[in-house]
């Protein structure tokens, strides 16, 4: 039992996690109130949104780093058509919109990547800049603060579940946790227990064995490029509605802390591993090391350094785990006696 | 009855003007182990890929279960019953056991959803079939060799297979497991499905054959029942030249020759326990033993990859501490590890450059450089002095043949002027043809003074090339013996002894 355990990944992640819930909570036992717990959800929703289409990329042996790009475009320009139309309607088209946008400019990833078979990484680091430049060419680079937004997305802003009263006022659970919820589970249903779902493995494996077996890899990395667009555009409404405001330059850079969250959650640079549990592990980790070390009364310059080392340690598990595998093997051939 | 499952009609395929198949015929028929034997590039994948739909043939027809074909799709391969175990094994490393073996069959019906109880079922059914034991909860990439190779059989009888091609399939197995694979094909045989079994290596294929069919340069040269050949008329016909391999005579020459390399109780916990030799001049010494007596353990030690815990090391009777991969490179070591000799040249590059890439800094000028002058100097030098056979060191190194471009790999070592050469499995995955070649440069460097180790699986090669054997079993040196003083069948006998 222990054994097993012990090769999960996603056990070391969780163990790490709580020694240092315990001990930031130790230190300051504010990290442990309603307010912080709920925030910290917030911010963790917003990444954990981006990091399951992340995971799925990762997975088929792809990277994906045009999420954000799309995210904004997507959201921006929803935002932009809504405001210029005086939108008054309810919060579900500004989704829906947003969705759309998102999955056009992922299909367009998948096609590029699909049918003329080019290396991932460049793709999508080229779609990055193109979505930007695009939007901030066509559409424009005008920020539209809170009043500006529509109702339906101010109203959103503020929901809550769970609402409490403390001393510094009212907190409560943002329901965006629930979509998260939702599709975490959506994810890890279609991962696990989906022919879709294991060519998903399969490609990140060998893609030559999958392309073999029979599975059709371009409809596949179309499903895998279109969904991560509609994750990125529905994750981008959400960033507007949770920041409040509509602006072309938000969430940018933050591309590599949701990739490092899925690979400290045990997804694999070269493709093939990764789970839903262990990703969003990784990004509970990643969304405290930025946001409650100032509570230990760590300068805020050093959370770049404990994300870093995070990620080091991350990555450095499978090996550790590994080495001891083979040393126990190398004692056990040790104790083999001498026959002649 | 006996049904001719596949017949090929004088298929010939050419490749932009290179005629890689000419008029090839044959059948196969229900429970017929059939054997294709040919060298590198004699076109034996091509007939594969032919046969399993993956290349059109440029002439000639096929019939499945005696139906003629028309242009064959991989699809109808696969629906006649036909499959191709490769070289890779086609697996998906990062997945278990029993999902490698259901997954192509839950595919083929086609399966939207996964029902893991049932995966489980269906390869614990699987491998049932070759009656062999597998942990299904394994997964593939930290599994052996032969265990995917046996994972790649089961999934295709999952398949309702009636023919399996198996491209080389003997490859990267211990003598062992090819018997365990034997042993499999020879069931398979007995529920009716027929092999297609296809190798270079020419006493395996004797022993596994019904018919043996031989092809050279895309021609079939021969083609009969395993018993009219024997290995010399094997080798004839694949090669199409006389093989003789003379035995290494270490000869001294009347002085007494210097120890070059002295060992005395090397250990690794774990790994070896107080290995002791020494390697005269001009020997060439054999280390035989299976997969995990620690021979390659010790050859890595002694490069300094995973340096000895204790015990000594000398060079020319001067002791020296092996730390790390400079020190052995600096004591004048050498090591050419596994499949390098396959695979450790830069085929499209010049065999100039393949040649002097170890040396580069003798080819240094002006300002820390390469001069272009002292580059071509270099390559000049050892072209020569390799006696690789070619008019223009500038052509890519994929323009020679087998034997020359294992010439320019070892001569990569040797330029860099080692006292001890390590060569592990040298000749893995090459044909008898650049085998001999290669051992007979072996030979005439060891005659130079070269002191050689070399670690094999390969009996017949230790039996040719060496003049001392050492055996290892479990991380120990158990015997030695000197190559005169026995047959390869007492040897084997010694290494397959049981390790209790």
């Amino acid at each position: 039992m222990f054994r097993q355990l012990f090769r999960k990944h996603e056990f070391f992640i969780a163990i790490i996690l709580i020694v240092i819930s315990l001990t930031i909570g130790l230190i300051n036992p504010r990290f442990f109130s309603l307010a912080n717990v709920f925030s910290l959800l917030r911010r963790a929703t917003i990444m954990g949104i981006f990091s399951m289409g992340v995971l799925i990329v990762l997975i088929s042996g792809g990277i994906d780093v045009s999420f954000t790009g799309i995210a904004i475009f997507s959201m921006y320009t929803t935002v932009s058509i809504l405001v210029a139309r005086d939108f008054q309607g309810s919060i579900f088209l500004p989704f829906i919109i947003s969705g759309l946008l998102g999955l056009i400019l992922g299909l367009i990833n998948g096609v590029i990547i699909g049918v003329f078979k080019l290396p991932t990484l460049i793709v999508t680091l080229g779609t990055l800049s193109l979505y930007r430049g695009a939007m901030l060419f066509f559409v424009g680079s005008n920020y539209y603060n809170q009043a500006e937004l529509p109702v339906a997305i101010k109203e959103f802003a503020r929901a809550s579940v769970f609402t409490v009263e403390t001393s510094s006022g009212k907190t409560g659970l943002h329901p965006t946790f629930f979509i998260l919820a939702f599709l975490g589970f959506i994810v890890w249903y279609v991962l696990k227990y989906t022919m879709l779902g294991r060519s998903f493995y399969a490609m990140g494996g060998d893609r030559e064995s999958a392309e073999r077996a029979g599975f059709n890899i371009l409809r596949t990395q179309l499903i895998i490029y279109g969904f991560a667009g509609l994750l990125s555009g529905i994750g981008g409404m959400i960033v507007g509605a949770l920041f409040r405001q509509a602006n072309p330059f938000s969430i940018v850079g933050t591309e590599l802390d949701i990739i490092a969250a899925a690979v400290l959650g045990g997804a694999s640079i070269a493709g093939g591993r990764g789970s839903v549990i262990g990703t969003l592990l990784g990004v509970v980790l990643i969304t405290i090391a930025k946001n409650s070390l100032v509570l230990l009364g760590i300068p805020s310059e050093w959370q770049r350094v404990i994300v870093g080392f995070f990620i080091l340690l991350g990555t450095a598990i499978p090996m550790v785990q590994s080495l001891v595998v083979q040393r126990r093997l190398a004692m056990q051939r040790d104790e083999i006696p001498v026959t002649s | 009855m006996t049904e001719e499952l596949l017949q090929v009609n004088n298929i010939s395929k050419n490749f932009a003007g290179v005629q890689a198949l000419e008029g090839v015929s044959f059948t196969i028929s229900r429970g017929e182990i059939r054997c294709l034997v040919g060298e590198n590039g004699s076109g034996k994948s091509t007939l594969i890929k032919i046969i399993a739909g993956v290349y059109q043939p440029s002439k000639g027809e096929i019939a499945f279960h005696g139906k003629l074909q028309g242009n064959i799709r991989p699809r109808n391969a696969l629906d006649a019953g036909i499959q191709v175990i490769y070289q890779d094994f086609s697996l998906f490393p990062n997945l278990t056991a029993a999902e490698n073996i259901a997954l192509n069959y839950q595919l083929s019906r086609n399966k939207k959803f996964v029902n893991w109880r049932e995966v489980h079922a269906i390869a614990a059914e699987a491998i049932k079939l070759i009656e062999v034991d597998l942990d299904l909860d394994a997964i593939v990439g930290e599994m052996s060799v032969a265990d995917k190779q046996l994972i790649a059989i089961s999934r295709a009888l999952l398949q309702n297979a009636q023919l399996i091609i198996m491209d080389e399939p003997t490859t990267a197995l211990t003598q062992r497991e090819i018997e365990a694979l034997f042993y499999v094909i020879r069931n398979l045989k007995e529920k009716g499905i027929s092999i297609l079994f296809v190798s270079h290596k020419l006493s395996e294929v004797q022993e596994i054959a019904d018919n043996i069919m031989i092809l050279r340069n895309g021609i079939k040269v021969a083609d009969g029942v395993s018993d009219e050949f024997d290995l010399a008329k094997l080798a004839y016909f694949m090669t199409g030249r006389e093989i003789t391999e003379s035995s290494f005579v270490y000869d001294p020459a009347g002085k007494s020759p210097i120890s070059i390399l002295t060992v005395k109780n090397l250990t690794l916990p774990g790994r070896f326990f107080n290995i002791s030799f020494d390697l005269k001049q001009g020997e060439i010494l054999g280390i035989a033993g299976l997969l995990g007596s620690g021979r390659t353990d010790l050859a890595l030690a002694l490069f300094g990859i995973k340096p000895a815990k204790s015990g000594e090391v000398s060079i020319e009777g001067q002791q020296v501490h092996i730390r790390n991969i400079q020190d052995a490179m600096r004591f004048k070591i050498g090591y050419v590890p596994e499949d390098r000799l396959t695979e450790g040249l830069f085929l499209k590059q010049s065999i100039g450059r393949n040649t002097i890439i170890r040396i580069l800094d003798r080819a240094i000028g002006w300002l820390g450089l390469i001069s272009p002058k002292k580059f071509k100097e270099q390559i000049a030098i050892w072209v020569k002095r390799l006696r690789i056979k070619t008019n223009d060191p500038g052509l890519p190194v994929a323009s020679l043949s087998g034997g020359n471009q294992q010439r320019v790999v070892l001569g990569k070592w040797l330029a860099s002027n080692p006292k001890v050469l390590i060569l592990n499995g040298p000749t893995v995955g090459v044909d008898i043809g650049s085998k001999m070649e290669l051992h007979e440069l072996i030979k005439e460097l060891a005659r130079k003074g070269l002191g050689t180790l070399i670690l094999s699986d390969d009996l017949p090669e230790l039996m040719h090339t060496c003049n001392r054997i050492l055996l290892m079993r479990n991380g120990r040196i158990v015997e030695e013996f000197t190559t005169g003083d026995i047959t390869e069948q007492e040897l084997n006998q010694k290494i397959t002894e049981s390790i209790a």
